[in-house]
C-alpha cells in the first residue's frame, strides 16, 4: 500500500473521534487540522458514511449529518477513540518533549513537564526508546544578558539595536533590527530578525552579539518578511556566493564537517577534495592560513596565490617577532 | 480500486473491534464487504494477508486465538483497551508545548511520526494550535544519510555494519555494532552501541560514517541494557580538557575584529612601521586558538606566551609550504 493510502487510512480512523469531540465543526477547519483540502475531507466523510458494523443496515452505518458547512456525528459505529500511539509516534513526540524539558530557557518548563506526563500516561505501552536529543548549544553560550534581552525583545515585540560581529567579513557593525523569533539549530542560538540596513531577514548568532539595547519602538518586520526555512540547512545559495575548491589533509577534515560543503570527493591517504561557497575571499584566506597546511586552495588560482602571499607576509612578521 | 480498499479496511477494523469472539478468516470473508470480490480462496487469502499487514503497520493490535479447542483455525479480533488511546486533556500551555515539540523535528523519519501522534491527540479532542510561533523555536535536523538506516536498526533491534573514518590516525574500518540508540548532542548525531569487534561500548559520529549503514542478520537480536543513559556516553567522549591561558598580542590598527572583540587593549606599539595595539586575551583552548590567530596573518603577532608564538609560527610555515606546492605547480 502506498504512503498516501496508509496516511488516508490513519486519517479515516481518526476522523470520527475527532468529529465527536467537536460537534458542529466546520469542514474547512477540520481539513486544516488534518492537513488536507476541504475537498479531500469531504471525500473521506463520504467514504466513512459507507462504513459501519456487520449487518450494514441503516442503523449500523456511521451517521454524519451536514448542516451547511458543519458536521456532526450521529452514530459512530464504535469508533469513539483514536488509535493508540505507535512506538515510532510516541518516540518522536516524547523525545522532543524531553529535549524541551531538559533545556532550560527554551520553553515553559513546567508546562512541558505536565504535557510530557500526560502524553506518557495516554501513550500506555508505547515506550520511546533509542533516541535522545540534547538541545544544549555547542560552544560557550552568549552572555546571559544578551540572551535575556533578546528573549525580552521577541516576547515584547520590540526593536533592538545591536553591535554584531560578522565572522565572514571580520567586521563589527551596529544596526537596528526587528526581532521575529529565536532559532535553536544545530547546537547554536540565532536571533531571526528583519535587518533594517540590509533590508532583509537575517540570522544573528547570539554569541556574536557584542552589545544589545532593547528599544522603546515596536518591532515592525514588514509583512513580506518570511521566516527562514532551515530544513535544508542554514546556509543557502545566495547571489554573490562563489565556489572555492579545497584539498583537506586528514587533520583538516573537520572543515568538511563544520561548514556547509557542496561536494566531497575522497582522495588517497584519508585526504579529500571539497567544494564550498564563500562570499568574502579574506574569510577563505583566514580559514586556510589557520589550518597550517591541512587545507589548501586548489581553485580559483588567484585565491591560492592570495593565501600564499598572506602566509609569506605573516611568516616574515612572525619570524621578526621570533628573532627580536 | 484504492477507495474500495480503504472502505474495506475501515469496515474490517470496526468489525474486529465490535466482536468478542475471534473471527476466522472465513467468517471475515462472509461478513466484511469487499472480500466477496475475491474470485478464488487463494485470491481472498492474499487480500486478507495484505490487509492484516496493513493494519499491523498502522499499529493496530490484532489479537489471534481460538474460541474453543474445536476451532480448526485461529481467528482474529481487536481488543478495545489495546486499540484505544488513553484519555488525555491538555491545558492551553501544555498544548503549546506539544505544538513546539512536533515542530522540533526537521527530519523525514521523525516529522511524519510526530505529526501522526498529533493527529491522534487532535482526534482525542485536544486542540493544538500550530499557527502561533514560540519565542524560541528549536529545530533538529537529521540530514546524515546514515540516520534513517540506523534509526530503523535501533527500533527493530538489528545489528548494523558500516565503514567508519577515525580522525587520528586516519583509517577507515568496517565496524559491526549492536545499536542502543541515536543521540543528538550539540547539533551533531551519534550512534551509541556495543561494538562487536572491540567488545565495548562505543560512540560513532554519524558524519564520519562512510557511505551508509546496513542491517545484518535478523531483527530483534539486539537487547540494549535497561536503564542506560545514552547521552552520558556521548557527553563523556566529547569534552576536551580546558587549559586556559592569557596571551599578549600585537594587532595592526583597525584589523582582526574577531580578536579585538574578545580582548582588552593594554597599549600601543609600532611594528615594521605599522601602527598597532597591544591586546591581552583569554584563550580557553590554546591549540585551536593558534589556528584562529594564524588566520589573521601579518595583522597579528604573538608576543606571549612563547608556546603560542611557536605554535602560530609553525602553522604559518605549514601554510606557506602547502600553498607553494599548489601555486608553483
Amino acid at each position: 500500500m502506498s504512503t498516501a493510502a496508509t496516511e488516508r487510512l490513519a486519517r479515516l480512523l481518526a476522523l470520527v473521534p475527532y468529529l465527536i469531540a467537536r460537534p458542529g465543526i466546520r469542514v474547512d477547519e477540520a481539513a486544516a487540522d488534518f492537513g488536507v483540502s476541504p475537498r479531500q475531507l469531504r471525500r473521506d466523510l463520504e467514504l466513512l458514511w459507507m462504513c459501519g458494523l456487520p449487518g450494514y443496515g441503516p442503523g449500523d452505518l456511521i451517521d454524519l449529518s451536514f448542516e451547511g458547512e458543519t458536521i456532526t456525528v450521529g452514530f459512530d459505529a464504535g469508533m469513539r477513540r483514536p488509535l493508540r500511539l505507535t512506538g515510532a509516534e510516541a518516540t518522536a513526540l516524547v523525545v522532543a518533549l524531553r529535549a524541551l524539558a531538559e533545556t532550560p530557557g527554551v520553553a515553559d518548563a513546567d508546562a512541558v513537564q505536565r504535557a510530557l506526563a500526560k502524553v506518557e500516561a495516554a501513550g500506555g505501552e508505547a515506550r520511546p526508546a533509542g533516541v535522545v536529543v540534547g538541545l544544549a548549544t555547542r560552544e560557550p553560550e552568549a552572555t546571559p544578558e544578551v540572551r535575556s534581552a533578546v528573549t525580552q525583545a521577541v516576547q515584547g515585540r520590540r526593536a533592538v539595536h545591536i553591535r554584531y560581529y560578522t565572522a565572514s567579513r571580520d567586521e563589527i557593525t551596529e544596526r537596528t533590527v526587528d526581532p521575529m523569533r529565536v532559532l535553536l539549530v544545530e547546537g547554536r542560538s540565532y536571533l531571526e530578525a528583519w535587518c533594517r540596513s540590509a533590508q532583509g531577514v537575517r540570522l544573528f548568532r547570539l554569541d556574536r552579539i557584542d552589545a544589545i539595547e532593547v528599544l522603546d519602538e515596536p518591532a515592525a518586520p514588514p509583512p513580506y518578511a518570511e521566516p527562514t526555512d532551515v530544513s535544508e540547512g542554514l546556509f543557502r545559495p545566495q547571489e554573490g556566493h562563489r565556489n572555492v575548491e579545497l584539498v583537506l589533509e586528514p587533520d583538516g577534515r573537520w572543515i568538511a564537517e563544520y561548514y556547509a560543503v557542496e561536494r566531497v570527493t575522497e582522495l588517497d591517504g584519508g585526504r579529500c577534495r571539497i567544494t564550498m561557497r564563500y562570499t568574502d575571499p579574506d574569510w577563505v584566506v583566514r580559514l586556510v592560513l589557520g589550518t597550517g597546511g591541512q587545507a589548501v586552495v586548489l581553485s580559483p588560482p588567484e585565491l591560492a596565490e592570495r593565501v600564499l602571499h598572506r602566509a609569506q607576509d605573516a611568516l616574515r612578521r612572525a619570524g621578526d617577532q621570533l628573532d627580536g | 480500486m484504492s477507495i474500495v480498499r480503504a472502505e474495506r479496511l475501515v469496515n474490517l477494523v470496526l468489525c474486529l473491534l465490535s466482536t468478542r469472539q475471534y473471527l476466522s478468516a472465513e467468517r471475515v470473508r462472509t461478513i466484511v464487504p469487499g472480500y466477496t470480490d475475491a474470485a478464488t480462496p487463494e485470491a481472498f487469502y492474499r487480500m486478507f494477508e495484505r490487509d492484516k499487514a496493513e493494519l499491523r503497520d498502522l499499529g493496530i493490535p490484532l489479537e489471534t486465538g481460538r474460541n474453543t479447542a474445536f476451532d480448526q483455525a485461529e481467528g482474529y479480533r481487536i481488543a478495545r483497551r489495546d486499540y484505544e488511546l488513553g484519555d488525555i486533556d491538555l491545558e492551553p500551555d501544555e498544548a503549546a508545548a506539544v505544538a513546539l515539540a512536533v515542530r522540533l523535528w526537521d527530519s523525514p523519519e521523525l516529522t511524519g511520526a510526530a505529526e501522526g501522534a498529533l493527529l491522534k491527540l487532535r482526534a482525542a479532542g485536544v486542540d493544538v494550535d500550530q499557527s502561533t510561533p514560540a519565542v524560541i523555536e528549536p529545530r533538529v535536523r537529521t540530514s546524515e544519510p546514515a540516520f534513517a538506516p540506523l534509526l530503523a536498526a535501533v527500533q527493530t533491534g538489528s545489528v548494523v555494519r558500516f565503514d567508519y573514518r577515525k580522525p587520528a590516525p586516519v583509517e577507515v574500518l568496517t565496524r559491526t555494532v549492536e545499536p542502543w540508540g541515536v543521540v543528538s548532542w550539540r547539533g551533531r548525531w551519534y550512534l551509541v552501541g556495543h561494538d562487536r569487534d572491540r567488545e565495548a561500548v562505543r560512540c560513532f559520529r554519524l558524519s564520519r560514517i562512510v557511505g551508509t549503514a546496513r542491517a545484518v542478520g535478523r531483527p530483534g537480536v539486539v537487547q540494549p541494557p535497561g536503564e542506560v543513559d545514552l547521552m552520558q556516553f556521548v557527553r563523556g567522549s566529547g569534552d576536551e580538557p580546558v587549559t586556559g591561558t592569557t596571551a599578549l598580542l600585537w594587532v595592526a590598527r583597525g584589523q582582526a575584529q574577531g580578536l579585538r572583540r574578545r580582548a582588552k587593549v593594554v597599549g600601543t606599539r609600532t611594528v615594521d612601521g605599522v601602527a598597532g595595539d597591544l591586546l591581552e586575551i583569554e584563550l580557553r583552548l590554546p591549540e585551536s586558538a593558534a589556528g584562529w590567530i594564524a588566520g589573521f596573518g601579518a595583522d597579528v603577532a604573538v608576543l606571549e606566551p612563547e608556546v603560542l608564538r611557536k605554535a602560530v609560527y609553525e602553522r604559518l610555515l605549514g601554510a606557506v609550504a602547502a600553498a607553494r606546492k599548489v601555486v608553483n605547480g
